[in-house]
């Protein structure tokens, strides 16, 4: 089923959660909520379940307006952060709820019930847990079993806030690779919520990147990490650096590094912001003709798994800038503490200083790691 | 020590020397002795005092039974009428925002912090021969005060919060999830009521419902003042028990007082086993928490 959402609007007090959400999802696809908290994610996850009303605007499930539609008869499966198990239930009772208190006419059979539940137990792989009670199972059996539960009633639509959130590192993406392989095998429309931009990006089919109530950005994971369209993605995706520049005439200047920037030929002398990511810098040992580098001092290496990380201090700013590399790449030259050397960005991203998609407050190394 | 201080819950840096640990225990057992056990074991013996005869007879004796018969009457009433008042209550606290919310705490909590003597007058001057609804009620023939109504009415008032403070922070603590995904799976509002809150608040709900038992059977001051004494009629067992006093009638004071007391010691009793449920119950979810 697709899901049209249109000028979705919310506020809590003064608190606009929402601010004229416009947004589709196509059928079948895996959808990423992606923000920091308090962008408005939950929600919009939770007036599309039905959870929560909008103060205008309308949700259509298959083109029909299911905003007046109270969330018992939406059809939505939703998964909790926090599993929202039945306590005082086993974890067969928990899966069975949905098709027991169905009403008597549409309720399957005892036989039925029992079928069903089983299936769905060996489809997340814990038909060995039925007769378990929640506060046996572990945090990712639970939302396993969380997930089993709202599969039961056969949604339409699948609806995870944060499914992931409360689990650790490890668990988390060994059940985000199976989630990942669940929706390829059943092709349930599902949209879940996330500040973690490595699951969105893993995860989804599309990412939505969502900031105060707005959305920012809709596309792929490869348009959101590699074309970011404001510097909020640019910034809550993978880490970033980020110079203060001037752009005249088509052409951005940091320090004696001049860059085209086709895009404002007409701008006169306008202060901008430069972002390139730490991947995408190369570091020579010599300067090179024409303004393409920068220099400054390596006041840092630290190697990290399968990369090595470089923190240089810029020469006349005394900015801190971060680079990295592979670990192969790195040992061709290996680079010390101290060294002198010219940074050349192979890559970056120009925003003038009034664009009004520039966050007033922006971080210098601002790491996307999106708390 | 390095012995095994995760099941050592007194550490030893905490633990002060023996004479100070001694003299602190026998302080608080001569205190409990001296207040409640020696009180306690008295009601039993001036009840026993002058022999089981005379014991049986003052509690077989029809007035007795009329005030017994009239306080499990009005605990009959005021623990169901609370019950549903107190998870009204705490479901509306817990599971909602609205306006007023903070008044309605407090005012839920105002039959504790008021004596039960001023509730009772307060009943008084409602609907009193003299107050404000008075004359209404003579007219159309109602009896509320020195009679049955008003007994009832006091009993509810000073057992209102028994239950409700019960549930509310039970209630809080769990939180909307577990109906919300009930609603989502289909289950109207009655049914996630009966099937999954019902369940969850079951060992609080019991709890309060001792406690405001207790208190209901046991309440003096409230009642006092709206009953007007009529034995056989409007006596409570307490009422009764210092009617019996003041009549110089001790030993058949004290074997009326000795049954309230069997009733709180039962109350007691199931307290404490549910208290013990409810600690399993907590246990086991914070034991684990493994992938």
């Amino acid at each position: 089923m697709s899901i049209d959402i249109q000028g979705l609007y919310k506020r809590f007090g003064d608190f606009v959660a929402l601010d004229n959400i416009d947004l589709t999802i196509p059928a079948g696809q895996l959808v990423a909520l992606l923000g920091p908290s308090g962008c408005g994610k939950t929600t919009l996850l939770r007036i599309i379940a039905g959870l929560e009303t909008a103060d205008r605007g309308q949700v259509l499930f298959d083109g029909v307006d299911a905003s007046r539609r109270h969330v018992r008869e939406r059809g939505v499966g939703f998964v909790f952060q926090h599993y929202a198990l039945f306590q005082h239930m086993s974890v067969f009772e928990n899966v069975a709820f949905g098709l027991r208190v169905r009403p008597r006419a549409v309720r399957p059979s005892a036989s039925q019930i029992q079928a069903k539940v089983k299936t769905l137990l060996e489809l997340v792989q814990l038909g060995w847990l039925a007769d378990r009670y929640p506060h046996q199972l572990s945090g990712g059996q639970r939302q396993r079993i969380a997930l089993a539960r709202a599969l039961a009633v056969e949604p339409q639509v699948l609806l995870l806030d944060e499914p992931f959130g409360a689990l650790d590192t490890k668990v988390r993406k060994e059940l985000r690779r199976w989630l990942r392989r669940l929706h390829d095998e059943l092709h349930i429309t599902s949209v879940f919520v996330t500040h973690d931009q490595e699951e969105a990006l893993e995860v989804a089919d599309r990412i939505v990147v969502m900031n105060r109530g707005r959305i920012e950005q809709i596309g792929s994971p490869e348009d959101v990490y590699d074309a970011p369209a404001t510097p909020f993605v640019y910034q809550f995706l993978g880490h970033i650096n980020l110079f203060h520049s001037r752009v005249h005439a088509g052409w951005a200047r940091v320090g004696g590094l001049r860059v085209q920037v086709p895009e404002y030929d007409d701008t006169e002398n306008a202060p901008a912001l430069v972002y390139v990511r730490p991947h995408d810098i190369d570091l020579l040992r010599e300067p090179e003709d024409g303004d393409t580098t920068l220099p400054a001092t390596v006041s840092r290496v630290s190697a990290l798994g399968s990369v090595v990380r470089l923190e240089l201090i810029q020469s006349p700013g005394g900015e801190i800038a971060e680079v990295e590399m592979t670990r192969e790449h790195y040992a061709v030259d290996p680079l010390r503490a101290g060294d002198m050397v010219f940074v050349k960005p192979r890559q970056m991203r120009v925003f003038l200083h009034d664009d009004p998609k520039i966050e007033p407050l922006v971080h210098w190394n601002g790491d996307g790691d999106g708390i | 020590m390095h012995g095994s201080p995760n099941h050592n819950p007194v550490s030893t840096i905490a633990t002060e020397p023996a004479i100070i640990r001694g003299s602190l225990i026998a302080l608080a057992l001569t205190f409990l002795t001296l207040f409640l056990f020696v009180p306690l074991v008295a009601v039993f013996y001036e009840a026993l005092r002058k022999g089981v005869a005379v014991y049986t007879a003052a509690i077989t004796d029809p007035y007795a039974l009329d005030a017994i018969r009239l306080t499990l009457l009005s605990t009959a009433f005021a623990v169901p009428l609370n019950m549903l008042f107190g998870i009204a209550a705490a479901w509306a606290i817990a599971k909602f925002e609205f306006y007023g919310k903070s008044v309605l705490i407090t005012l839920i909590d105002l039959p504790f912090a008021v004596s039960p003597v001023i509730a009772g007058l307060i009943y008084v001057l409602l609907f009193g021969a003299q107050g404000w609804l008075g004359p209404w009620l003579t007219e159309h023939d109602i009896k509320i005060i020195f009679a049955v109504p008003g007994i009832v009415l006091a009993t509810v008032f000073v057992t209102v919060p028994f239950i409700a403070r019960e549930l509310i922070p039970l209630m809080q603590a769990q939180g909307i999830e577990e109906e919300e995904a009930a609603l989502v799976l289909g289950a109207s509002g009655w049914l996630t009521f009966w099937r999954i809150t019902l369940p969850n608040i079951k060992w609080g709900l019991l709890y309060g419902v001792v406690l405001c038992t207790a208190r209901a059977m046991g309440e003096f001051g409230a009642v006092s003042v709206v009953s007007g004494h009529i034995r056989g009629l409007t006596n409570t067992l307490p009422l009764h028990v210092e009617i019996l006093y003041n009549e110089y009638q001790f030993a058949a004071a004290f074997a009326c007082a000795s049954l309230l007391t069997l009733l709180a010691l039962v109350m007691l009793a199931l307290k404490t086993l549910i208290e013990r449920q409810t600690a399993r119950q907590r246990q086991i979810p914070a034991s684990e928490e493994t992938p």
